[in-house]
């Protein structure tokens, strides 16, 4: 049974077709990922997944399910959670309560419940603390957890954002660019982290990245779009020594001339 | 014991000032600029839930008093008095002590759903377009009430003092102040609960950044309904006390005059801060009264002095910060959860 899959989605703005008959299986225990130019409509795959907008033509499913035209919310609660390409924390709420407030659709309890304070908000609240205090030890941000998002440095910011997505208990994370913005002494750790959450959340990852360093060393499978169409997949080897894929993406160079090698 | 510190000194205070106001230590005056202060405390802390904690900015807050004014008043004087517009009481008028906070609870109710006119358009919009949406329902709201001739339209509605009377011939009272101390204590209340839980905290990364909100599974169309249901509402309830404390109320009070007065007092004390928001309603309400001999010279001298203020402290007396961040001594008298 495939985890999530893409069935010819396209999607248009207007007149401009972002993404077209676009395919994806992912497997579970896969490590994807998508790469492209600027504007190839990466992102724009991202967020149709995760319900910010509503394909034109084709199907999404998840774990064979049905998930197109669902809100975010709802997607989210089936188990994909991601990242964002610019950092998005709550910056009024601490490292440990944007860890808490994420789990919401798991508390369990609503307004009434948090005005009487009655058990059901005992022990929802309890719970959510408990996971994000998990979180916090693994992540070692152990002397952050009271601290506002935006008084961290960056790298520790998208620990952070990788938190709140893990928080969600997600079956498939989605992470949109996370070395972006990152000196590359950071981008060894996430390499690291990447690999490490994979294997310890046994989770699925589909992974937008511009930086080859970061997905030729821990994607296992590769897709590169270009125009919203696909037009090669592959090992990071094949998509290596693809002619389609050095012209359209890395410009007719060696590949060890791309950014980051 | 040291849990409920909060609730037995407040209780002590009302206590104190309702002995004070029955013994006649308190005159009138005292007493009316006391319910004033309360029923302020009300407004801007239910205010602040939308504009301070959720990020929006609504205008229209005096729509919301009026409709609970409006529900509250006419109840009453239905069901417990004999008025020319609806006849003899259709209930014993001493049961009025009884059913006094179930009516008032009726014209916050009636408000809460006037909040979903705000509530709904919300989803699609926001900011500038949504302050468009809230000024306009407050426009609804009064526009109609004038033209309902049955209930005075622009001449207003009175015959609530009648009711106070009623609960007064039962036992003698001052009610209306008795009330308006257990609504302030039950806002208060009901919003530091709200807004310290984790489900409340949704409301404030709504307003953080709403995207990530809906992404990070909270049902943003829930929260919020929630929060303008709850806000409207219990300006529905502010707006009851007031028509029972002035026993006359016309749609003329609650005009965007009204509303921006609120809003005043929720800039000033600071956005989503709640004792802020208590400080600051306490703060205008006596400096109007203060000032009163100035006349009409007071309506430059208070401005004048927001805008001072707002020049030193734009973000407010309390900022974003509670009582507790500033005098960490007051939590001991609150034993931590």
């Amino acid at each position: 049974m495939a985890l999530l899959e893409l069935d010819n989605v396209t999607h248009f703005f207007g007149g401009l077709r972002a993404v077209c008959n676009f395919s994806l299986t992912l497997q579970g225990g896969e490590l994807m990922g998508l790469i492209g130019p600027n504007g190839a409509g990466k992102t724009t795959i991202f967020n149709l997944v995760s319900g910010f907008y509503r394909p034109s033509e084709g199907r999404i499913s998840f774990l064979d399910l049905d998930i197109t035209g669902l809100r975010p919310h709802q997607v989210t609660s089936r188990g994909i959670a991601r990242t964002f390409q610019n950092i998005r924390l709550w910056n009024s709420l601490s490292v440990f309560e944007n860890l808490c407030v994420s789990q919401h659709h798991q508390l369990g309890y609503g307004f009434l419940h948090s005005v009487l304070r009655t058990e059901k908000f005992v022990t929802g609240e309890r719970r959510v603390k408990k996971r994000a205090e998990e979180l916090i030890d693994l992540l070692g941000l152990g002397h952050y957890a009271l601290e506002f998002p935006k008084n961290l440095p960056y790298g520790l910011q998208r620990r952070v954002e990788i938190g709140r997505a893990l928080s969600l208990r997600p079956r498939l994370l989605l992470l949109d660019e996370p070395a972006a913005g990152m000196n590359p002494g950071d981008i060894g750790q996430l390499i690291e982290t990447i690999r490490w959450i994979r294997d310890e959340f046994k989770l699925t990852i589909l992974l937008i990245e511009h930086h080859m360093r970061v997905v030729m060393s821990v994607c296992g499978n590769m897709k590169v779009l270009d125009f919203g169409q696909t037009i090669a997949e592959g090992t990071p080897d094949e998509i290596r020594r693809d002619p389609r894929v050095i012209e359209a993406y890395l410009g007719g160079e060696e590949p060890g001339h791309a950014r980051g090698i | 014991m040291r849990k409920y510190g909060y609730l037995l000194s407040y209780t002590i205070i009302c206590t104190l000032a309702v002995a004070a106001s029955k013994l006649g230590v308190l005159n009138a005056y005292v007493q009316l600029v006391i319910m004033y202060v309360g029923i302020n405390i009300i407004l801007s802390a239910s205010l602040n839930i939308v504009n301070g904690y959720m990020g929006e900015f609504s205008v229209g807050h005096a729509g919301f008093m009026a409709v609970g004014a409006y529900v509250a008043s006419i109840l009453n004087v239905m069901l417990f008095t004999t008025s020319s517009v609806f006849g003899p009481p259709l209930l014993s008028p001493s049961s009025a002590i009884f059913l006094f906070p179930v009516t008032l609870a009726a014209g916050g109710a009636a408000a809460a759903l006037a909040g979903l006119l705000v509530a709904v358009p919300s989803f699609r919009t926001r900011g500038d377009y949504l302050a468009i949406i809230t000024l306009a329902v407050n426009y609804i709201v009064k526009s109609s009430v004038e033209n309902i001739q049955p209930i005075g339209g622009a001449r207003g509605f009175m015959g609530m003092r009648n009711v106070i009377d009623a609960m007064q011939a039962v036992v003698n009272l001052p009610w209306t102040m008795i009330w308006v101390f257990i609504c302030v204590g039950v806002t208060v209340w009901i919003i530091h609960r709200l807004v310290n839980s984790t489900y409340g905290k949704g409301i404030i990364a709504l307003r953080d950044d709403e995207i990530a909100a809906e992404i990070m599974s909270i049902n943003t169309q829930h929260m919020k309904i929630t929060a303008f249901m709850l806000s409207s509402g219990l300006a529905g309830i502010a707006g009851g006390l007031f028509a029972h404390v002035l026993g006359y109320i016309n749609p003329g009070t609650f005009t965007i005059m009204k509303s921006t007065e609120v809003l005043v007092m929720v800039y000033l004390g600071g956005m989503g801060s709640l004792s802020g928001s208590v400080i600051s309603a306490i703060v205008i309400t006596l400096a109007l009264e203060a000032f009163r001999p100035l006349g009409i010279i007071k309506w430059v001298v208070v401005p004048l002095l927001l805008i001072l203020l707002m020049f030193f402290r734009p973000e407010g007396i309390m900022g974003h910060r509670e009582l507790p961040d500033i005098f960490p001594k007051l939590l001991k008298i609150r034993q931590k959860d």
